[in-house]
């Protein structure tokens, strides 16, 4: 099985059952039924498909590896090229594992237009899946560019109330931003002649150049971060999403941004990473400490737990530019127990938003009494959040500041005080959603999680543990790849550093 | 086998009693729970007799946790004399402590959650206790945290409770900063976590000096300081401490286990744990030595006025620590594991006796509205006074040994910071005394002062509760001197063996303890004496002189009574301050600022662009008409201007 096209069969097999549900035909019932069914087949197909890359992954090669390469358009340099490495491919499972989880997550909440919502959904998956594995440059723009629209049309019609203005908020930054990177991606190609990742990793761009390349595509990677103060679209669409979209924008699309710092502006500027540094360091202390207190004074459940994530990702940026392995590994560990912790926070939202239809955490209050499994998920998934040793939000956060500690001290310091402030804003939720006392009349008859909302979690927690109890699992293929990146830094930091005295 | 299952036996229990609560009841959760506790009770009793006495010190390697460039940890188990004591006083402390529970909880309705959380919190502390890294220790330190959070919220309904549960993990995590930043400067400066290599390591680093925080300051002192400031939060040293008091609103159970005998003592157990670091800095010794100091003084001088029963208790909790931490400050480790084991052993004492009496008093804690009830729980009233006489250090029972081995190694010591611990550790001892019997006259004697109701009440527990009494009283009575020769005694070089590391040429106060002047050893007793004398006086014989002196000096009184005023300082410098701030950033930063000039006010912008110009489309052909001749104006008029 080894010659088969793998990740171009991750990438391509939801939009095949994305056609299968399009010809479905039939009294709304049963195409809805229908549709749920092929939407979370196809996903499940497709995360057993994404096992077979991990299995055939060797984690020992830092190389871009399940290599394809085909013509694309012809006469150009432009190809399709896919390729994972010790970097990649665990976002490319992370989709994969948490799409068929969003289905299953709105079996119930979703009820209009199934039929699209679960293309939708499925074309979204393509998109994320494809741009993880993309080799060449345009194509990783098509792809980058492409979740935008899926994402788009779930907030703008499966929204809440205040859905168009939170949509059109999200696509115009992240828009604004992405207009900034194509200009730059022309300039790369002008200079190197080429849009092949690899290449283009290899080849050395004049320092300042690499200065503005560097600012351009961090328009388009801190928007998608959201690293502050480019981050309030964040909190809207959020609100705005229906769950399974919320899941899928902390899940996976907040960390398209510092994928994108890991895979071009890191590897491709180094001479601008390294100057640009302060300057990311200071944007992630303030988000950490600004988006905590903000996030503490929040009066509803998605936008708290929103801003929670924009100060965890301002760990991951704080990782990935301290340059250390330490960091570099945290950030990436960071991003994928982000990705679960807070999609199933965001489930837990969902959980109750579908029984009352309200995110005001004042109007909860006294959960556990008559949610006792309900309130056992919540509370571990609270904790993981508040990072936890054992559990998968630890690792990162601890080893993000390990790594940053060597570096800057002020750094290491500053970032550690969201240790506390996340334990401030997110037992404070907690308290005021689940503990108490039982006092509203609609919540006295609310029920605990049924089997299938059970089942949805269970993957999530077992995950939780592992990565907290086991990172190396996670960490081993991850090895190569972030030393080759980081030696290449260093290399070209070396080099700069002799030209500049020889210059002298 | 057994050194693993003896851990990992709580976990078991707490995970069955947790989730399968429903399918085996209360009586299968409380029989499963305590059953793997006295497993693991006798097994760490096994544990202590070959790590301890035989000397066989072994490390079990688990499992693999991290490993990311240089840094390589392990889950694995350490066992060696310090582990041992420890594990002895947390297991056994917990067994009695699991078994009182079945009788003091009997009327909740969700024992197996209680059960489940008991047995959750004693794994959490074993694998502090055996850690053989630091980041394992942590692991441990943030598991006994959560324990303690799920355990004082345990009445989730209750608003206070809800919220102490969230102020003592809140607090603790400022302390776990502090220690988070002191394992990243361990590892900056000997590239490891893992206890063995880092003690190996510590001579050669001794003077090593690191730029720290826009600082040049000495390596290792710096890496103690922020290891320090986690043992202040853990140990609710002065500055730290506001969240014991509250810690009061769990069940009294958990207070006895966790705030009096086990977590509590994690931040002395972990600074010892590195005595072969602490050893190396003066400075940083010097500061755990005043800071123990005051807040063994502080914390007693608060307890004098409290008038609830676990408070009080609560503060002289605190307060003992302080005399641990000092102990430590003058490289007395081995006192101050000795103090924290008589202490578990009576302070849990203490604890449960007071649940038993607040048990009698249909839930009363106030001390004001007990008395003359001594007839009527006869045991009860009989152990509080064994808790009490070890506390203040009456001859013979088991505080006396400990406590004065602190305070004479204090003196010994020959430092300022060590003399000073000395007075105030005295101080303290009055009046430790002092509010002990405050409390056991206000409690027990004098006249009834519960309305009738409640007296006719008032009932000894039953046997479930009092058994783990009177084997905790039996520790209280005797663990005094049956460890003074092995702790602190002539054998303690051959029964420590290189658990606790200490520079006996620098800080000879181990050594010179035993030759200290006749007064000094005397005096905590003579003080001990006149505290109780004190008391006596005060709220047995004159009783009107309490409400006199309260009135006279006024201001004093409300400031202790409000503990200093700890409480609404921070609320002030910081709650407040966070919530405002919070929100100003919210609204001021998100809303008005970013958003305000960003999307919203460039979609204004150009929506008001687009609206202005729309204008100009009126629809009249004169305006058109104008404009067009406007314009050819203009451009000829530019045009002749030019052609010049």
């Amino acid at each position: 099985m080894t010659d088969w096209p793998l990740l171009s069969l991750t990438t391509f097999l939801p939009l095949v059952g994305a056609l299968f549900i399009l010809a479905i035909r039939g009294d709304a019932q049963v195409v809805a039924r229908n549709a749920r069914n092929v939407a979370l087949l196809t996903s499940v197909a497709t995360f057993v498909v994404s096992l077979f890359i991990l299995g055939y992954f060797d984690g020992a090669s830092a190389e871009f590896q399940l290599k394809e390469s085909a013509v694309w358009l012809p006469g150009t340099v432009i190809s399709y090229s896919m390729g994972v490495d010790g970097i990649s491919v665990w976002f490319v499972l992370l989709s994969t594992f948490l799409t068929p989880i969003c289905i299953l997550s709105s079996i119930g909440a979703v009820e209009t237009r199934v039929k699209e919502y679960m293309v939708a959904f499925l074309v979204l998956e393509t998109m994320m899946v494809g741009m993880f594995c993309a080799l060449d440059m345009v194509l990783f723009y098509v792809f980058f560019e492409g979740v935008l629209l899926p994402m788009f049309i779930i907030i703008g019609v499966w929204g809440g109330a205040r859905r168009v203005y939170a949509a059109y908020k999200l696509f115009l930054y992240t828009l604004l931003g992405s207009v900034l990177m194509l200009v730059a991606m022309l300039a790369m190609y002008f200079n190197a002649n080429t849009t092949d990742i690899p290449t283009l990793m290899a080849h050395s761009f004049p320092q300042n150049m690499q200065l503005w390349l560097w600012l351009a595509f961090f328009a388009s990677f801190a928007v998608k971060v959201p690293m502050w103060p480019v981050h309030t679209w964040l909190p809207d669409a959020h609100v705005e999403a229906p769950t399974a979209g919320s899941v899928i924008l902390a899940g996976v699309l907040l960390k398209m941004g510092a994928y994108g710092f890991i895979r071009f502006s890191v590897p491709m500027f180094p001479l601008a990473s390294e100057y640009f540094a302060p300057l990311v360091y200071t944007l992630s202390i303030v988000a950490v400490i600004y988006t905590s207190l903000v996030a503490l004074v929040q009066e509803d459940m998605k936008k708290l737990i929103a801003y929670s994530s924009v100060a965890h990702m301002g760990y991951v940026t704080i990782g990935i530019f301290s340059m250390t392995t330490q960091g570099v590994e945290g950030a990436l560990y960071q991003m994928l127990s982000h990705g679960v912790v807070s999609g199933a926070l965001f489930l837990c939202v969902g959980v109750v938003y579908d029984r009352m239809h309200t995110r005001e955490i004042a109007r909860y209050g006294g959960l556990a009494e008559r949610m006792p499994k309900y309130a056992l998920v919540f509370m571990f998934m609270t904790m993981a959040s508040v990072g936890l040793p054992g559990t998968g939000g630890f690792v990162g956060e601890f080893l993000v500041l390990l790594g940053v500690f060597q570096v800057n001290t002020w750094v290491a310091l500053f970032a550690a005080t969201g240790l506390i402030l996340g334990a401030c804003y997110a037992l404070y939720l907690y308290r005021r959603v689940v503990f108490g006392r039982l006092t509203r009349d609609d919540l006295k008859s609310i029920l605990d999680l049924s089997p299938r909302e059970a089942f949805m979690f269970a993957p999530l927690i077992v995950i939780v543990i592992w990565m907290g109890i086991y990172p190396i699992t996670f960490l081993e293929p991850m090895h190569a790849s972030v030393a080759k990146l980081i030696d290449n830094y260093e290399l070209a930091r070396a080099a700069a550093e002799t030209l500049s005295v020889a210059a002298r | 086998m057994m050194y693993v299952a003896a851990i990992f036996l709580p976990l078991l229990g707490s995970i069955v009693a947790g989730l399968f609560g429903r399918f085996i009841g209360d009586r299968g959760a409380q029989i499963v729970t305590c059953t793997l506790l006295g497993v693991s009770a006798l097994s760490s009793a096994l544990i202590f007799k070959e790590v301890a006495i035989d000397g066989n010190y072994v490390t079990i390697q688990i499992l693999h946790w991290m490993q990311s460039g240089t840094l390589d940890v392990s889950w694995a188990l350490k066992f060696d004399t310090l582990t041992a004591v420890m594990m002895i006083v947390v297991t056994w402390v917990s067994f009695m402590v699991h078994v009182y529970s079945v009788g003091y909880m009997s009327h909740d309705p969700a024992i197996p959650r209680f059960m489940s959380y008991l047995s959750l919190f004693t794994f959490a502390m074993l694998m502090l206790v055996t850690a053989d890294n630091l980041v394992q220790l942590f692991f441990g330190w943030e598991g006994v945290g959560v324990a303690s959070y799920l355990l004082i919220g345990f009445w989730y309904q209750k608003p206070s409770a809800c919220a102490a549960a969230i102020k003592a993990f809140v607090v603790n995590r400022v302390g776990d900063f502090g220690f988070a930043l002191g394992i990243f400067g361990v590892y900056f400066l000997f590239d490891s976590v893992t206890f063995s290599s880092i003690f190996a390591a510590a001579p050669e680093k001794a003077n090593e000096v690191v730029h720290f925080f826009g600082m040049d300051v000495n390596a290792i002192t710096i890496c103690c300081l922020l290891l320090f400031v986690g043992a202040m939060g853990k140990s609710a040293q002065l500055g730290l401490h506001t969240w014991l008091p509250d810690a009061m609103e769990g069940p009294t159970p958990v207070s006895a286990l966790i705030h009096a005998a086990t977590m509590v003592t994690a931040g002395v157990f972990m600074v010892a744990r590195m005595s072969p670091l602490f050893e190396y800095s003066t400075t940083a010794l010097t500061v755990v030595t005043v800071i123990g100091a005051a807040t063994a003084f502080f914390a007693a001088t608060v307890g004098c006025v409290q008038n609830d029963i676990k408070r009080v208790i609560a503060y002289s909790t605190c307060s003992q620590l302080g005399y641990m931490f000092f102990a430590i400050g003058v490289s007395a480790y081995q006192a101050a594991i000795f103090h924290l084991m008589t202490h578990a052993f009576f302070k849990a004492l203490l604890f449960l006796g007071a649940g038993s009496v607040i048990h009698a008093m249909s839930d009363e804690q106030d001390i004001r509205r007990m008395g003359g009830i001594w007839k009527h729980v006869k045991v009860t009233w009989v152990l509080m006074w064994i808790g009490s006489l070890a506390l203040a250090g009456v001859p013979f029972f088991a505080g006396y040994y400990s406590k004065d081995t602190i305070l004479e190694a204090a003196w010994a010591s020959h430092t300022w910071s060590g003399q000073l611990a000395y007075v105030m550790g005295v101080a303290a001892a009055f009046l430790t005394a002092f509010y002990s019997w405050r409390l056991l006259i206000l409690t027990f004697h004098g006249k009834p002062r519960a309305d009738e109701h409640v007296m006719a009440h008032v009932h000894e527990s039953p046997a479930v509760m009092v058994l783990p009494l009177l084997v905790l009283a039996c520790g209280a009575v005797f663990s005094g001197w049956l460890g003074y020769e092995m702790f602190v005694g002539h054998a303690a070089h051959d029964f420590w063996r290189g658990s606790i590391k200490v520079l006996s040429d620098v800080h000879g106060a181990m050594e010179n303890l035993h030759h200290v002047e006749k007064w000094v050893a005397l005096t905590p007793t003579v003080v001990a004496a006149s505290g109780i004398v004190l008391a006596y006086i005060l709220y047995m014989f004159v009783p009107s002189i309490p409400g006199a002196l309260a009135s006279t000096f006024k201001g004093v009184y409300l400031f202790l009574l409000n503990k200093w005023y700890f409480d609404e300082l921070y609320d002030f410098l910081f709650v407040k301050p966070a919530f405002k701030l919070g929100r100003g950033f919210w609204q001021g930063g998100d809303g008005a600022l970013i958003d305000g000039v960003g999307p919203d006010g460039v979609a204004a912008a150009t929506k008001s662009i687009a609206q202005k110009v729309g204008k100009l489309q009126s629809g009249y052909l004169y305006h058109y008409a104008f404009a067009m001749l406007i314009g050819v104006a203009v451009f000829v008029t530019w045009y002749m201007f030019n052609a010049r």
